[in-house]
């Protein structure tokens, strides 16, 4: 599909253009629209975006580039955001992380083998006193250990094989 | 009772009937029957100061806004992402109608045509509960023409980032809101004059907490406010109180009360009850370090007091150390925060920041001489006050105050 004239995205586009007073403050609401889409900031979201805007695609990217949010390469189902900023460090965030890479076979930004999970480490994510935790595309899961984290794998696995919306 | 932290008190604040039983938009019915100028009186009065970090008196901010100007704007800087503090996300999630009255009585202050809450990408959540609450408010005729009769007219709306630490500084999160890079602008003009805020039209930026706190003023009136806090620093505080201790959390409690207060009472004293406190970073990773000694856990935590100790309360992300933790570690992570962070416009961060990275880890390494524990310090020292905005500063403040602070812990991973 495509997120111009794709019915399940108009309201929340035009919602994004009458909010403000120039068309490209919307540019970074329509990447997270393109990326909901196509699962990654791919080059034809980075063209429509543009058209819908009235800007070249390279001062698009350019946005997609700068933040962290914006995926410039297919990711995993479940895209991992772990926060191993020093306050959850503190707490044995980078031994939960390494931990987990090792338990999903993956590197650092890398994605699992069965295309499930994309795992990266993150920044403060203002969680500091629930420490370990992560973010799942884009949602809170706080006050981790590796039980708790191996049950969530296995959950997600499960929802996986059912058919349900691929969120953010 | 708290009056920031209302969600821990009133089940259900959350939801619009529940506040407005409970004095909500008492503040914001007062400020309508206000000229908006009495409006500014009360805040400033009040001695209200920024929470998000610089402390700067809000009334005055607002003063700043010129009146003649046909259009103003208010953005509240919902970015959070100062690493310890978790706050704004308390405040916002908990009890987010507080934080919309108090937008709302700052935008008829200064007659602005619209609030833009910006928050962290992170907050998506946040952001869909802040957009069904201003639906609730707009058919009650709080947000939108005309409001509550007054003949005031208001939009309010919210925008996520998408991942930018930058975007917490004012300039950079206007940027980020026209849709351009979260990049610092020079400075004058400033957002609050005309060609300075957003859309060029002058604009009043404002933490979430600063302005959950305006309801209280424009309800209980400024000399109620006053009598919280310290003559210099007045009213509640959030403290973020995270790392080594039992109860890490937000408390919220006046400010001057003093860390040993916050530390032992609230949050529980040391993590571990054989190991004792070793060091405090009382603004997240942007203010300096302070070894915690019995002098410093009996400072009030006000802007005034924590200057005396050589060190800010900033937006109070209180993170605490203790004895097992070795501060050049402390150094390379809060060094890696900003070198990840720095937006790339100004040599000195971009390049300082990338470069006190390798040679810490080149220390931490082992591989490091006595010679790069000087020359970290240099850089940093020369990084200080040469960007165009204030996250060179903070990234050179880890290396400079650790340095300072726990020589021993830099020199026992160095050669002679």
């Amino acid at each position: 599909m495509a997120i111009i004239g794709n019915p399940k995205y108009e309201e929340r586009i035009n919602h994004h253009l009458a909010k403000y007073e120039t068309k490209r403050s919307a540019v970074m609401p329509l990447l997270f629209i393109a990326q909901e889409e196509y699962g990654w900031v791919n080059p034809a979201g980075v063209e429509e975006v543009a058209q819908i805007l009235n800007l070249d695609p390279t001062q698009v990217k350019s946005i997609a580039g700068f933040y962290t949010m914006y995926s410039e390469k297919p990711k995993g189902k479940y895209w991992l955001h772990v926060c191993t900023d020093l306050p959850c460090a503190l707490k044995g965030a980078d031994e939960f992380y390494a931990w987990l890479k090792e338990e999903l076979g993956v590197a650092e930004g890398g994605t699992s083998d069965d295309g499930m999970f994309t795992v990266e480490h993150v920044m403060c994510l203002a969680a500091c006193d629930k420490a370990p935790m992560l973010q799942c595309n884009f949602r809170y899961v706080e006050n981790l250990d590796q039980d708790k984290m191996r049950e969530l794998l296995a959950k997600w696995r499960q929802e996986a094989a059912e058919p349900v919306s691929a969120g953010v | 009772m708290h009056i920031l932290l209302r969600g821990r008190d009133i089940a259900n604040i959350k939801e619009l009937a529940t506040y407005d039983k409970h004095d909500g938009f008492v503040g914001l019915k007062n400020a309508l029957a206000m000229t908006p100028a009495e409006v500014i009186d009360v805040v400033k009065t009040s001695g209200l100061r920024g929470r998000g970090g610089a402390g700067f008196p809000t009334g005055v901010k607002w003063s700043f806004i010129p009146q003649h100007e046909p259009v103003k704007y208010v953005t509240v800087n919902a970015d959070e992402s100062e690493t310890g503090t978790f706050k704004d996300r308390e405040i916002m999630e908990e009890n987010p109608y507080q934080l919309i009255e108090g937008s709302l009585i700052c935008a008829y202050a200064i007659q602005a045509k619209a609030v833009y809450i910006y928050l962290r990408g992170e907050f998506w959540d946040i952001g869909d509960q802040l957009d069904a609450c201003i639906e609730a408010l707009r058919e009650k005729n709080m947000v939108g023409e005309n409001i509550l009769g007054s003949g005031y007219d208001c939009e309010v709306y919210t925008h996520l980032g998408a991942g930018a630490y930058i975007c917490g500084e004012e300039s950079a999160l206007l940027n980020s809101l026209e849709g351009y890079l979260g990049q610092p602008r020079v400075r004058p003009p400033f957002p609050a004059q005309k060609g300075g805020g957003l859309y060029k039209e002058a604009t009043v930026v404002n933490n979430v907490e600063t302005l959950a706190n305006v309801p209280y003023i424009m309800r209980e009136g400024a000399e109620a406010f006053k009598a919280i806090g310290t003559e210099q620093s007045a009213g509640p505080k959030v403290y973020c109180v995270s790392g080594h201790v039992k109860r890490p959390g937000n408390y919220e409690l006046p400010m001057g009360a003093t860390f040993r207060e916050l530390l032992y009472d609230h949050a529980g004293g040391p993590l571990h009850q054989d190991r004792s406190f070793k060091a405090m970073l009382p603004s997240g990773g942007s203010g300096p370090i302070v070894p915690l000694t019995d002098e410093v856990l009996d400072t009030p935590m006000s802007y005034e007091h924590t200057a005396e100790i050589g060190t800010i309360i900033g937006s109070a992300s209180i993170i605490i150390m203790d004895e097992s933790v070795d501060i050049t570690w402390v150094a390379s992570k809060v060094t890696k925060f900003f070198a990840h962070e720095s937006c790339g416009k100004c040599t000195p961060c971009r390049e300082g920041t990338y470069w006190l990275d390798k040679v810490i880890d080149r220390i931490l390494d082992g591989r490091g001489t006595a010679e790069d524990v000087k020359r970290i310090a240099d850089v940093a020292e020369n990084m200080a006050g040469t960007t165009l905005c204030a996250l060179g500063d903070f990234a050179a403040n880890p290396i400079i105050h650790t340095i300072r602070h726990f020589p021993d812990d830099f020199a026992q991973h160095v050669q002679a």
